[in-house]
């Protein structure tokens, strides 16, 4: 069970029976459930108590052709870490994910397991913050489930989100479309994310001033398609990190990449963290980052419109897109050797070899 | 990081080449016993740049690598049994035993959790006073002053729930062995530094009188390796065989004593087997009679459990750099980093898997065949 | 084998009769054992394994190699200037 932190800003709008922790009968489609959405959901997500709930969102998507659609799950731990918690994560992970579409979100579902006991404060912070993120990234929660599982299971709370967007014409966006000779952009400095949550994992636990970077994306992207809507590629950079983003895009592309490792922005924080705990910081998760591989004729007008983005201010050209060893990633070091990059074998574990 | 990047400097970095270039005259043969320059050395392509009258082979330096298959069995054993809790280095976790690993176990139900520190246990067996909390003690003499304090404390504080699976290994005989090894190419050998740090640099005067070869305690970063490398050369070309420290700033000539005497105190001197090279004699630590009722081999009555290494792996002529890991025949066929059979395979610095990870570019598509000359076991 | 780094030592304090100290590598602040250090002070630099500190840092020794490598690479650079001119008088005559 999870600790629940100070909740000092959360405020519970109405009396919840005077429960303070979840039970059976709030995942049971009844009055309890109705309480739980009437007095933490629809609050957080910003959805006024007049408004008719239905089993589905109806949503106008008359203009459309193309839809970017999305599911994420996240079981992060712990659930609350330095600069934001799974609620935020939660939401900006499938923003980005259509936004990795060219795709502005339209709108959000959000499901939740929850474990039997987990204190009701932590579950109204956590609701918050989704709401928090939802309107940052300009987007709404407008449909979700809730399940209540046995003391045990769903270790305090698991949260699956789904997003449709809306992909704009004249846009196409996918691995496939890579050349060679296209240029592999980084849009800000690596590894955040990972090591923020790392510092506080149970047994490894180490002080630093380290803030997730989760973050909603698709802001950073419209202004990039502003610049041109030939972009070939968008990728985030989360789990396995910009080694397996970039391994997965050569590989679909069947193209090889070649980038200078001198160049990836690594916080020295980060840095030292990997140093000492033996990581590889390709291999590290980030949540609010994307690798673009695009035209060489439009890199300078999308790194003008990421540089000019509160997302893209330390964004790079770290590479190309090659025809030599289709598949392969190669990054060239600091002392003019090369070495293959591969895609991580699983979690990343501290190492003492 | 102050201490680390000064190392890192690339600029200098090529100086260090072109002097390692200007002074080589003819071909040698160095191999560095630590995996963590194995490591360093791969990951930073420094053997890509350095000049070809310069071969670098890849000693038995990691001990992770080297744990023996059955020692991994006797983990797994104790890690499946109801109510302990198997504490472990991350590194561990992916090593194969006979049949699983680790992560296998875990995913089995299992309480296996990864540890930075072995006090880590320590506190684990505070606060689990009903669980049996198991350390997996591996690593070189680096590791061991860190794995006895946690059977210190555990003494101190009077803990019954707490136990090490010990499987240490030492540097000198395993240097020892490859020199006395009638088919060994090696030429000098670099030292690992941060061995040395705690037990000093005197244990390697012999080995130099004995094999007449230079040893040059080294650093990690690739300024401190190639400096190693520098110093190795240069004695070859003028003919010396001396122990020199290039790795001045931590390593002192008598060590930590500290440490050294804490580790004196805990374990004592065995017979080890390596994995990939069978045993060598008085070459590992076990706990000392007098902390018995800390070892979990009694404990979890483990100690008869015995098992084959893989009659395919070749590890052992890989370390003696006899063969390069793509002239073995199960080199990324039926050895792979995910499904590794020997010791150079199953970590990252590993000889094989580093070839396997970074170098498939160079690696050449068709095996180059190789007569086997007669490998002394140890 | 045997990743260790250096770091700064912050704070010093004992835990029950062992020496322990916060250490911090660039902006990063982890609890290490001290007990094989007994002689490190605060502002001292330590490499740490595993969450012990075993050597302590000659920061002089440090300083000399740094200079001896910096040296190096006025020797190369003078011999590469030597062997250029040699090259160029070969060309001339």
């Amino acid at each position: 069970m999870p600790e629940a932190p100070d909740f000092d800003g959360w405020s519970c709008p109405l009396p919840l029976r005077g429960q303070d922790r979840v039970v059976i009968g709030h995942g049971g489609g009844g009055r309890l459930s109705a309480e739980l959405i009437e007095n933490i959901f629809l609050p957080a997500f910003g959805t006024s108590p007049e408004a008719e709930l239905h089993d589905s969102a109806m949503l106008d998507v008359r203009t459309a052709e193309r839809l970017a659609f999305s599911t994420d799950s996240y079981v992060v731990r712990p659930l609350f870490f330095p600069g934001g918690s799974i609620g935020d994560l939660a939401v900006n992970g499938t923003v980005n994910d259509i936004a990795m579409s060219g795709a502005q979100p339209l709108a959000l579902s959000a499901g939740f397991i929850l474990e039997e006991g987990l204190a009701m404060n932590v579950l109204g912070r956590i609701a918050e913050e989704m709401g928090a993120a939802a309107r940052r990234a300009g987007v709404r929660v407008v449909t979700g489930d809730t399940k209540v599982v046995e003391v045990g299971l769903a270790d305090g709370l698991y949260v699956n989100t789904a997003g449709v967007g809306v992909i704009p014409d004249g846009v196409d966006i996918r691995p496939s479309r890579a050349r060679a000779g296209d240029a592999v952009i980084v849009s800000g400095p690596i590894g955040l994310h990972g090591i923020a949550v790392m510092s506080r994992r149970e047994g490894l636990e180490f002080g630093t001033e380290i803030l997730t970077d989760s973050a909603p994306l698709n802001g950073l992207v419209a202004a990039m398609l502003a610049a041109s809507t030939d972009l070939h590629v968008l990728r985030d950079p989360t789990r396995g990190g910009v080694a397996a983003s970039l391994c997965e895009i050569a590989a679909t592309a069947h193209l090889g990449i070649e980038f200078e490792e001198s160049t990836i922005p690594v916080p020295p924080e980060v840095a030292a963290a990997c140093s000492f705990l033996g990581l590889d910081v390709l291999s590290i998760a980030n949540e609010g980052k994307l690798i673009a591989v695009v035209p060489p004729e439009v890199v300078d007008d999308v790194m003008s419109a990421m540089h000019a983005h509160e997302f893209g201010r330390r964004a790079c050209v770290i590479g190309r897109m090659v025809p030599e060893h289709p598949g392969v990633v190669v990054a060239r070091t600091a002392f003019g050797s090369s070495r293959v990059v591969d895609v991580p074998l699983g979690e990343q574990l501290p190492r003492i070899c | 990081m102050k201490y680390l990047d000064e190392f890192n400097d690339p600029i200098v970095a090529r100086q260090l080449f072109a002097e390692i270039e200007r002074i080589t005259t003819r071909p040698w043969a160095i191999m560095e016993v630590c995996g963590g320059q194995t490591h360093s050395i791969i990951r930073n392509g420094i053997d890509q740049l350095l000049p070809d009258n310069v071969e670098l082979i890849h000693g038995p330096g990691c001990p992770v690598c080297v744990t023996p298959v059955g020692m991994i069995d006797k983990a797994l054993d104790i890690a499946s049994q109801p109510g302990v809790i198997f504490c472990s280095f991350g590194d561990m976790l992916r090593v194969p035993g006979t049949s699983r690993d680790l992560f296998q176990v875990k995913s089995e139900g299992g309480d296996v959790r990864v540890v930075y520190s072995p006090l880590d246990a320590v506190k684990l067996a505070e606060q689990h006073p009903d669980r049996d909390v198991v350390f997996f003690a591996i690593g070189f003499e680096t590791t061991a002053p860190a794995n006895a304090m946690a059977v210190h404390q555990a003494h101190q504080r009077g803990l019954t729930n707490f136990s090490v699976l010990v499987s240490h290994v030492l540097v000198p005989p395993a240097i020892e062995a490859i020199a006395s090894s009638p088919t060994s190419r090696v030429d000098g050998f670099l030292a690992a530094g941060h061995v040395c740090s705690i037990m000093g640099t005197w244990q390697y005067g012999p080995l130099v009188e004995r094999h007449n070869v230079p040893i040059v305690v080294t650093g990690f970063e690739p300024l401190d390796v190639l400096e190693g490398i520098r110093c190795v050369v240069a004695q070859l070309e003028r003919g010396t065989a001396e122990l020199e420290n290039a790795y001045s700033r931590v390593v002192t000539d008598s060590g930590n004593e500290a440490a050294q005497r804490m580790v004196e105190d805990i374990f004592e001197v065995c017979d080890r087997q390596w994995r990939g090279i069978g045993e060598i004699p008085l070459s590992g630590w076990r706990l000392s009679t007098r902390y018995a009722d800390y070892d979990a081999e009694t404990r979890f009555d483990v100690a008869a459990i015995d098992s084959p290494e893989s009659s395919l792996c070749r590890s052992g002529e890989v370390l003696q750099g006899l063969i390069k890991p793509y002239e073995c025949e199960a080199f990324g066929n039926e050895c792979t980093p995910r499904r590794p059979l020997g010791a150079t395979m199953v970590s990252g610095e590993g000889a094989c898997a580093a070839y396997y990870q970074y170098r498939r570019l160079d690696v050449p598509t068709t095996p180059v065949p190789v007569t086997l000359s007669a490998v002394a076991g140890a | 084998m045997c990743l260790a780094v250096p770091g700064q030592i912050v704070d010093i304090r004992e835990d029950r009769g062992t020496r322990m100290a916060t250490i911090d590598f660039d902006g990063i602040r982890k609890e290490i054992c001290l007990a094989y250090l007994p002689d490190i002070d605060v502002g001292d630099y330590a490499i740490v394994h595993v969450g012990f500190a075993i050597s302590k840092i000659d920061e002089a020794s440090a300083r000399e190699t740094l200079a001896m490598f910096k040296e190096l690479g006025i020797l190369d650079d003078e011999l590469a200037l030597e062997s250029a001119e040699v090259e160029s008088v070969e060309l001339r005559s």
